[in-house]
């Protein structure tokens, strides 16, 4: 009875997560261009995804980025979030404020405030800028998910390694580290979705060099989205799919995955 | 799992290194900024193999983002693409570099009707690309009455059918040209009725939207929108779909008419070649392979006559060729200056009401 | 342990260029008037915050904080659950479960809010299948409801990961001493569960409620532009009207307005922390 409520409350939200996939990816397949209206199955979409070269060019830095920005921000934001766990008072208070400024503020005026900075401060806009606006609005999301793995590590555990002659950073490594892993995958799952998807700040702080796939579609919307780029989404959410699966399938026998 | 994601990272770095290795030599790249879909990007492919100049093709949303881009710096553009009020912004601020027509032989080509406009009253910073009316989309099966009048967006017999542009300009200017007055007027007590006039039409609209009326009113959501005349003939030119209930009214008391148009801005670095690139478009061969391909109005002359051989059909239609006595009544708009707040108050006033 | 700290020095250098910089330059042209890119010519000013107190911006900022109020409570309600099942889970299909759960959201949120509009609206997919089934449309979209849909959707991985990253640890120990001292499930829910997964909840919230606030985009597709929300205005004044100063004001306010609200968050959860020692003790 209880395992039937879970499975249908499950499938419920599993429902609501996917009913606009299913859509978007149903549209990849339809013949016209238009979302009003079901005009019959092709595949040309698909064809026509592997010719567009601001296409391959956009996924190209999408993904870099997503992976650099999500590398930089967890390992920063772990750390950054131990050390602010281990703070008192007002130091703690204020930079858990400060943190929270990002996630806060309105894409524009980071994506803006930032585009000025770089600016006055001489820095061409491309590439290395864009990532450091993705690290900057990732890791406060990474310090959010670590921070309340840390609030339930038994304070005595580390102290204890230590009397018992264990350096702070083999402490660091080999009892803090394992406890918290779950809140670091969580942070970094976090930090992946959000450099992947954000096109305004994203929009300011790059230059006329770089783009990503959300600067891309954004600017098709006056003319309407292609159903390439529904094709490009669907691509890879079939990859990421299939990659779960193996992933899964060969950790099957190391017992658990990532969390 | 470590081993997996150091040799991802690896992986990235190597890539990374690999193509901003590739960005250098001395060739020449011309960077062109355009709105998303916005030209046919084999003729792209076909610039770049007449001339060996290199084309960085990137995209924009919105006039507004371009020019906040343009206005901060910090990265050059050499050809861009702003629409008429915006062109007009540009040149208030100083932001554009006078065109060498000497360079643009293919200027001629261009209807005399569409040089010296308002925006550029002396024509000496711009080129229009493509030009269209604003106008009302709608599904014949839901609507009865003529759409040929502004009057209809104000029909109570359609409350809750029907979708407002959400564009300070768009849905002023039809609230102004539907009270007679100048879509550019700067007239208080104009500016005053045309807003009371949006705030009444408030309790009869479903939506306030932008790029997606033209979806809307495909799927059936809706019985009509106030929208650009190219979203019409996106859905015209659709040959796999059957959207022949789809129609589009320019209304009589005159519209606004757009431009987008193709300039160069300060900053630029190879102005011979982005001048060579805009000759280039207006090549009457490109221009129609563009026109055909994009499916609005080209104001090149040779492309447009080639394209009324190739679809006759489509001049009958006000969508897309709107009749002269339309045009003659219809504004360009043009930079407002100080009254662009003014403007945006009074919208922001109507939409949050 | 104490120590430990100075690994927080790095991050705060980076957040004193990155973060507290570019605000101080939001708060300059909150107070000034002037050409914004000559930022020696700016004039000092109050106009802007002046005009953030006429009553229609008043009014948004209080429709904002509603809409977001109700899409984190909404996100608690329906993410906890989850949360706790995935939790529960056999440990092999675990990670999976919470991959599946965030996959959505590698999509394009463009394309994500397109096809929720697809199946919302007024002749969209959802009032087909009600039209199929026989029974009466709905009408959802354009409205609030659709908007506080598109936030849920949004945001509800980002309240799931954390509350389950703090849940994955408790279970087994705490509950099975519980059990063995007859607590029944409602009991050891709301005495030991609920309380230890604070920090979690705290997390989770944040990362709901504050972007929460200032979105835009799904309040103008979904909700059919009538009814803007601050983060619209603030773009609207960046973007569209070019007022770099009024915009900074808004997005000073609110994120006063924020962090206010957020400081009595932290107080209650302080208050919570407590409690639940002090209960610890008894």
């Amino acid at each position: 009875m209880k395992k039937t409520a879970v499975r249908i409350y499950m499938g419920l939200i599993f429902l609501f997560l996917y009913a606009p996939i299913i859509v978007l990816i149903v549209f990849s397949f339809n013949k016209t261009k238009s979302r009003g209206q079901w005009a019959g199955f092709t595949l040309e979409w698909y064809a026509e995804l592997f010719k567009d070269r601001l296409i391959t060019e956009a996924l190209y830095y999408t993904v870099i980025i997503a992976i650099l920005a999500t590398v930089i921000s967890t390992i920063v934001g772990t750390i950054s979030a131990i050390g602010i766990h281990y703070m008192r008072g007002f130091s703690k208070n204020m930079l858990l404020n400060v943190n929270n400024i990002p996630v806060l503020n309105p894409d524009i005026v980071t994506g803006v405030a930032l585009m000025t900075l770089f600016l006055s401060a001489g820095l061409r806009l491309g590439f290395v800028t864009m990532l450091i606006s993705h690290v900057l609005f990732c890791i406060p999301y990474v310090i959010l998910a670590v921070l309340p793995k840390l609030r339930q590590l038994n304070k005595h555990t580390a102290e204890a390694a230590m009397d018992l002659g264990a350096t702070p950073s083999y402490a660091l490594r080999k009892v803090i580290l394992p406890e918290i892993k779950p809140g670091i995958v969580s942070g970094a799952l976090m930090a992946f979705t959000m450099s992947i998807d954000d096109f305004v700040i994203s929009f300011f702080t790059t230059g006329n060099e770089v783009s990503n796939l959300s600067i891309l579609i954004y600017s098709m919307a006056k003319r309407g989205v292609k159903p390439t780029i529904n094709a490009l989404s669907t691509l890879m959410f079939v990859t990421v799919v299939i990659l779960l699966l193996i992933i899964n399938k060969k950790s099957e026998k190391g017992e658990e995955l990532l969390l | 799992m470590k081993r997996i994601l150091v040799s991802v990272f690896a992986v990235v770095v190597l890539l990374t290194m690999a193509f901003t290795m590739s960005g250098c030599g001395n060739k020449v790249v011309l960077n062109v900024f355009n709105w998303g879909e916005y030209m046919d990007k084999s003729l792209l492919d076909l610039f770049e193999e007449q001339t060996g100049i290199t084309i960085n093709y990137k995209t924009y949303d919105t006039n507004e983002t371009m020019l906040a881009k343009l206005e901060a710096g910090g990265s050059s553009y050499d050809v861009v693409f702003p629409s008429d009020y915006a062109v007009s912004e540009m040149i208030r601020k100083d932001m554009l570099l006078p065109l060498d027509f000497e360079n643009i032989p293919n200027f001629k080509y261009v209807d005399d009707r569409f040089k010296n406009l308002e925006y550029d009253p002396e024509n000496k910073y711009s080129v229009p690309y493509f030009w269209g009316t604003i106008g009302i989309l709608y599904n014949e099966n839901m609507v009865d009455d003529p759409v040929d009048n502004w009057d209809i967006l104000w029909n109570p017999k359609y409350a809750g059918q029907i979708l407002m542009k959400k564009d300070v300009r768009d849905a002023m200017g039809a609230s102004l040209k539907r009270l007679g007055y100048s879509m550019n007027s700067t007239n208080d007590e104009e500016l005053r009725q045309a807003q009371e006039a949006l705030i009444e039409q408030r309790k009869l609209v479903a939506g306030y939207y932008g790029d997606e009326i033209k979806d809307l009113i495909a799927n059936g959501d809706a019985a009509m929108g106030l929208t650009y005349s190219g979203d019409f003939m996106e859905l015209y030119w659709d040959e796999d779909a059957d959207f022949s209930h789809i129609s589009f009214g320019v209304p009589r008391e005159g519209t606004n008419l757009w431009f987008d148009t193709v300039v160069i801005p300060k900053g630029c670095r190879y102005k011979k070649e982005a001048e060579m690139f805009i000759n280039f478009l207006l090549d009457p061969d490109v221009a129609y392979q563009n026109a055909m391909t994009i499916g609005y109005p080209s104001p090149n002359t040779v492309a447009l006559e080639r394209m009324r051989q190739e679809e006759p059909e489509a001049f009958e239609l006000d969508g897309f060729w709107p009749d002269d006595e339309i045009i003659e009544k219809s504004d360009v708009y043009v930079d407002l200056g100080e009254y662009k707040s003014i403007y945006n108050q009074l919208w922001t006033e109507v939409l949050v009401d | 342990m104490k120590r430990m700290k100075i690994l927080a020095y790095p991050y705060s250098v980076w957040m004193a260029i990155f973060i507290v910089v570019p605000i101080l330059l939001v708060l300059l042209y909150s107070f000034t008037e002037g050409d914004i890119r000559n930022l020696a010519e700016l004039r000092f000013s109050t106009r802007s915050y002046e005009r953030v107190l006429e009553p229609i911006y008043l009014k948004v900022i209080v429709n904002s904080f509603i809409l977001a109020t109700l899409s984190t409570l909404f996100c608690l309600l329906l993410g906890y659950p989850v949360a706790m099942i995935v939790a529960r889970s056999n440990p092999k299909v675990r990670g999976m479960l919470l991959m599946f759960l965030i996959v959505p959201m590698w999509m394009n949120f463009l394309l994500r809010t397109y096809a929720w509009m697809s199946i919302l609206s007024p002749n969209g997919f959802l009032n087909r299948l009600m039209d199929l089934l026989g029974l009466p449309r709905l009408e959802i979209m354009p409205g609030k409801t659709a908007v506080l849909l598109g936030m849920i959707y949004n945001f509800l991985p980002f309240m799931i990961l954390p509350i389950y990253t703090v849940l994955s640890k408790i279970d087994k120990q705490y509950l099975e001493a519980a059990n063995d001292l007859g607590a029944n499930n409602a009991r050891t829910f709301f005495k030991i569960i609920l309380p230890l997964s604070i920090p979690g909840v705290v997390s989770g919230i944040t990362m709901v409620f504050l972007p929460a606030v200032s979105t835009f985009v799904i309040s103008g597709l979904l909700g059919g532009g009538k009814t803007p929300l601050i983060g619209d205005l603030i773009e609207h004044q960046f973007m569209w009207e070019g007022n770099w100063h009024f915009g900074s004001s808004l997005s000073i306010i609110l994120m006063v307005m924020i962090l206010i609200s957020m400081a009595i968050m932290s107080r209650i959860d302080r208050n919570g922390q407590q409690e639940k020692n002090g209960q610890s003790k008894v």
